[in-house]
This record gives structure tokens, sequence and C-alpha cells, in this order.
């Protein structure tokens, strides 16, 4: 059981915590999250990692990432306009074919679909306070256990840009002679461990060196607070990875690594 | 004398007013925010980064004791203060108070059907001398500016450090509370500015406004916030805060605490009439307990255009500009008809204290534009005369009613036997329908 649990492929893990967190915040925190509207995503990801895959000339077909990339999407983007719901789904899954270097995809999908998203259209937005902060703690547990059950893979950047940020907001209270309840509200968000999770964390989009994305993930968490306190733009986080995920090529040229690779994967994912 | 200063000054009645006709019900009565006793309201114009902010006075003392102390992300010019009217903003509550609306049954026996539902998306002195600005310097504060202002004496002060301006503000009257000194210290380094106004009598006299107006500021801004730091040192519990927001692409929710809808549409006994502040009150803390203390409420999202059922008419392209829409009306828009307004407006309520709520709160603008609307519906039985055998029709209300009485103690956390001693139950004093299992209220 033990050998079958570690050669599964970690994206089950992912697929089933995000599931979990979908049902929880549709039925416990009632998001808001349009039914239609995480129907349209679930479907759309699939069928252009379809064609993308037909596209490449693929071996084959591989659903498992563009399923964690449309629940992440479902959780995160909130619209009224399925169109646009669409319209993430095809940007997120149509980045990874299109936009790539040095045989990796240059952006996490569901991250480049959020910000296009978000900036190009006022109908799109982020509801990052949705998840309050009392649930927080046993959200951080599940994503811990993930992280246990994965065996730690490729987990640097999550722990150097919650590092990183967390020290930034607690020196930011300590100059400003705020409470420490303050940094400590700041970071029991639940959208901040949803992208410090399974969005920065994306082994396919990271520096190849283990070195590499301790640097990358502390500098995302520089920017990131950068957009939020110094600019006070919400989503900074997110932002963040965006204008960061070009350096990542940069990165791979300057220190050596290894390209990640998921159990029995052969396609893009 | 010391004064005792408002940060975020501010109240909230039920009106029990006439009815009108709508889809939605026939408007009874509102939860407008006279129903506490010390409520702030603040109305938040926002498009961009430009902010247009109006503070609402519900300080009751004598006007020689008012004094308000408002943390501003810049330096504020004489143009860009205005005094508004309280009538907009009493405007303003009425139009986006939570309501209460009812329907009739109609004759069973004419029409063999209820009601079709339709789903819905509803200082001691007068002048601020500049005498202090000798000893103002030697505490490293600034008076930047300094306005009269309408009935207000207003200074922007700035300062090197808290200390300096507390001893300043204690110097000149202003009774801040202990503790206060971190908060500002911290919104100084923050590079915030701080607005401070007194009554001037003088021109109070002149004007001959008996109760102080709105202070209105407009300002250029990435921050979309709201300072409530400082209210919460005046440990008298929690204080109540209403924040309307005006915007021109849809609903404003907080972006640091849980922005949740109040329970909407449900269905309650009809002597709630009578005392639907006291429900709403009890809800509110119901559900305020829910959340853990730590939610803001969303208790109205609208388009501007129209509502259903209206507790007050929308406000009109008037009203708005002086509120500080300004992307409506002005010059050359005289004809611009009213109620086609190209504004939103979000109504949040939040009951705060430092320890659940220990930052600022800030928002953001969504896109969402489906109307909400805090909306509670009685049904009034058919008490006519009945020309048929009418005893279905009795069944099925009583079994309403109850389902009315339970939806009111869930919502409120009132007793149940309670209730139901005041539902005039059709048929009988019975709580229960007839046939209802004798088990059902052995432990209720």
């Amino acid at each position: 059981m033990d050998r079958r649990l570690n050669t599964l492929d970690p994206r089950y893990y992912q697929i089933a915590v995000l599931s979990s967190l979908l049902c929880f915040g549709i039925f416990v925190l009632d998001f808001g999250i349009r039914g239609y509207n995480a129907i349209a995503i679930i479907l759309t990801t699939q069928c252009v990692q379809f064609l993308g895959t037909r596209w490449a000339g693929l071996d084959r077909f591989d659903p498992l990432s563009a399923m964690i990339t449309s629940l992440s999407l479902t959780l995160l983007l909130r619209t009224d306009l399925v169109l646009l719901a669409i319209l993430a789904a095809c940007i997120a899954i149509g980045s990874k074919f299109l936009l790539r270097c040095n045989g990796k995809h240059i952006f996490n999908p569901a991250n480049i679909a959020l910000v296009s998203l978000m900036f190009g259209s006022d109908q799109a937005w982020v509801s990052s306070g949705q998840w309050g902060s009392t649930t927080v703690g046993a959200f951080a547990l599940v994503c811990l256990g993930l992280v246990v059950l994965t065996r730690a893979r490729r987990t640097e950047t999550t722990f150097a840009f919650l590092t990183a940020y967390a020290l930034l907001l607690l020196g930011r209270a300590l100059w400003l002679g705020d409470p420490l309840g303050i940094p400590l509200h700041q970071l029991q968000n639940g959208a901040l461990l949803i992208f410090a999770f399974f969005m920065i964390s994306d082994p396919k989009t990271t520096p190849n060196s283990a070195a590499a994305r301790l640097v990358y993930g502390a500098l995302v968490a520089c920017i990131a607070y950068t957009i939020q306190f110094v600019f006070y733009t919400p989503n900074g986080p997110i932002i963040a990875l965006m204008l960061a995920a070009p350096l990542v090529p940069l990165f791979d040229l300057a220190m050596n690594g290894r390209i990640y690779r998921w159990q029995q994967q052969q396609g893009v994912s | 004398m010391r004064i005792p200063v408002l940060f975020l000054s501010a109240t909230l009645t039920v009106a029990i007013s006439g009815t009108a006709e709508a889809f939605c019900g026939f408007y009874v009565a509102r939860a407008d925010t006279n129903l506490y006793n010390q409520a702030s309201q603040v109305v938040l114009v926002r498009d961009q980064n430009r902010t247009v902010v109006t503070m609402a006075n519900d300080f009751q003392g004598a006007v020689t004791d008012f004094a308000v102390v408002v943390p501003v992300p810049t330096f504020i010019e004489r143009e860009q203060i205005n005094v508004a009217d309280n009538a907009l903003i009493d405007h303003l509550d009425a139009y986006t108070a939570p309501r209460l609306v009812e329907y009739h049954d109609p004759d069973p026996c004419s029409r063999h059907e209820l009601y079709s539902k339709r789903a819905m998306n509803d200082a001691p002195s007068t002048t601020l001398e500049l005498r202090n600005v000798a000893r103002s310097q030697a505490l490293g504060v600034t008076i930047e500016a300094s306005y009269t202002v309408g009935e207000y004496d207003i200074l922007i002060l700035s300062a090197a450090e808290s200390g300096g301006l507390i001893r300043w503000l204690t110097e000149n009257d202003y009774n801040i509370p202990t503790g206060a000194e971190k908060v500002v210290a911290s919104y100084l380094r923050q590079d915030m500015r701080f607005f401070v106004a007194k009554v001037n009598l003088q021109e109070q006299s002149k004007l001959g406004y008996a109760r102080l107006r709105p202070l209105q500021v407009a300002y250029e801004s990435n921050r979309f916030m709201l300072p409530i730091r400082l209210g919460t040192l005046n440990a008298k519990g929690k204080q109540e805060l209403y924040v309307y927001t005006l915007t021109r692409t849809g609903r404003v929710e907080s972006t640091n605490y849980r922005t949740v809808k109040l329970p909407s549409d449900n269905e309650i006994p009809e002597f709630v009439q009578a005392e639907f502040g006291d429900f709403y009150r009890a809800m509110f803390v119901q559900e305020t307990r829910r959340e853990n203390e730590r939610a803001v409420f969303l208790e109205y999202a609208w388009d501007m255009t129209w509502c259903d059922p209206c507790a007050a008419d929308p406000l009109s392209s008037d009203e708005l500009r002086r509120l500080g829409v300004f992307w409506i009306g002005g010059k050359g828009s005289d004809n611009v008809p009213s109620g086609a307004q190209d504004a939103f407006v979000t109504r949040l309520h939040v009951s705060y204290d430092s320890k659940h709520f220990p930052e600022d709160l800030v928002f953001q603008e969504t896109g969402d534009r489906q109307n909400y609307q805090g909306r509670y519906v009685i049904r009034r039985p058919w008490k006519g005369a009945t020309s048929c055998d009418a005893s279905a029709y009795l069944a099925a209300t009583r079994e309403r009613q109850e389902r009315e009485a339970q939806t009111l103690a869930r919502l409120t956390g009132w007793d149940i036997a309670a209730i139901r001693a005041k539902i005039p139950y059709v048929g009988g004093s019975a709580a229960e329908p007839d046939g209802a299992p004798w088990w059902k209220r052995i432990w209720q």
C-alpha cells in the first residue's frame, strides 16, 4: 500500500484537496461560486487541453493538470458572466501550449488567467476576504497534509514565499508599532494559502534548481508585499507571481537543475 | 473642559410608514440606522482612485463638545472639503434599509391558490486659532492647513512623531483615549495626515443649523479603506458602523474580512411588524455570532435605477452629485432622466471591536451587479367570510404559521413558546397543526 502511495501521481491528492475546499466553500462558507461557471471552467479546460494535445502532437491526453487548474480557477475567480469563465479557462490552458521556454510553460495557468481577467475586465474579481480567518487553521492543516503526502516534492517555493511574506508583514507591524494581531490576521487568509500551496508551488513553472526556488519564492513575496502595502492594490501575491514568472527561465539559465516530471507524465501538463 | 473625540462618529430607527405596491410585496416597515443609539454612517464614493467620503454625525451633546479626528491618506486642500446635508444620508439610509413587506392571502374560495412567489434578486470654542503655531512647532506638529467650512473649523495636521501630536491634541482640549498614541504613530508612519474638525459657533449660529451636518472630503488615493482602529479605543463595547458605497461597476466587499449576506426573503409571523426593530437587532446579533463576530454584513446591493419594494425612492442625480458621485450630473447634464443613474449602491453593516477587527477595513469594488436586499415577508391569512369548505386552506395556513414561528426562532434565538403565544393561529389557538404527532412538542 505504502509503495502504491509513493508511486501515485501527487496530482490526485491535489485534486482531492481542492475538491474538498470547493465543497467547503460552497456548502459551509457560501462563497457565491456560481455552479454554471464551475461547470463551464471544468469542461473548457479539458476541451482546450485535448485540442492542445492534438495540436502539439503529444502521445497522450493528460487531464490531471487541467483539472487542478480548473479547480483553482473555480475557487478563486468570481464573475457573473459565464463567457468570462470560459475565456479564463481558455487563457489558462492555452498559455501552457503557447507561452513556452526551454520545454516549460512560463506562467502558472490559473495565475495568468486570473491576472488577465482582473486587469482586462471589470466584471471579474478575486474575493480574497471570503475565506474568513476562523477556518484557516483547519485549512492550513489540510495544505500541510498535502505536503506530507506528496513527500514535500518541490515545496521550497511555498515555504520560501510564506516565510518571506510572514517576515515582511511582521517587520511592517514592528516598524509601525502595530499589535501582532494585525500581521497574524493578514496571514490567516484562505486565498493566500491556496496561492501558496496550489499556485506558486506548481513544479512546472518554478525554477529547476532548489536554491533558485528558494530565491524565487522570496522574490515573489517581496513583489507581493510591495503591491499590497506600498501601492495598496489588492491581490498582491497573484499579481506578483505573474510579474515574476518570466524570470524563471533566467533562473534556469543561471542555476542548473532537473526539469520536473509528474509520474507517468508524457504530455504538456 | 476636555472634548470627547469622535473618530468615526455616527448612529440607527424603525420607521413604520405607509404602504406601496410592488412585485416583491407591499412595503410596510424598515430597519434603518436609528435602531442603534450609537452608530457611525460613512458614505464612500469611489471610482478608480478618486474617493469622496461623507461622514455623518449622530452627535447628540452640546456642539461645543464636538470634535472629530480622522486619519486621511493625503494632504487635503480647502476645495476638497465640503459640508453636506443630513437629508442626503437620511435618504440613502431609508432607501437601502432592510425592509418588511406583506402579502395578503386571497379568499380561498374565490381562487383556490395561494399567492405566487416571485423570485427576488433589494471644541469648546470656535475658531481653532493659529495662536498655537509656535507650540505646535515645538511639539513637532505641523498645521498643514486651517480652513473654516460651513459650521466647522478644520485643521490638517501632520507630525514628526505621535507623542507630539497626542500632546498637541490634549493641550488643545481634545480628549484622546488611552492607547491612541500607538495607533496614531502607525498612521503617521503610513504617511497619513489627520483631519481635525471642531464646530465654529459663530458660523453655526449664522447658518442656523441645529443638527451638525456631515463633513465631506474628496481625495485621490489607491487606498480604498476606512480607518476604524482609533474608534475601537473608546472601549465602550462594540461600535456599530454603516458603510454605504456608491460605485460605477458593482458591489463593494471587504478584502480583509468576510463579507456575508444577511438572511433574506424569510417568511416571519405577522406580529413582527410591530417589533421589526427588535427582530432585526436580534437577528443581526445571531448572525454576528454565527460568523464568530468577524464578518462585515451586506444589507443591500442594488443598481440605483430602481427598487422593489421601495423603502424610499431612489436618490435623484442631484442628490447623488451632492453625495460626491462625480461622474453623474454636473454642467450640461440637466437632462439626465431621474432613475437612469450610473451608480451601484452597497450597504454594509459591521459591529466591531479591536479584538475581532484588529486592522482597518479594506475594500474592493467587484464586478457583481446582482441585486440583493434584506427583505422579510409577512403573509396575512384570509380573514373574510368563506362560502365553501376552507378546511384545507386553514390547515395549510396553520402549517405555514408554524413554519414562520420556527423561522423566527432560528433567526433571532427567541423562545419558540413565546413566539407561538403571539401568533393568532387560524381556526383556533393550538400551535400545532391538526394531526401533528404528539411528540413534536415534548422537548421544545
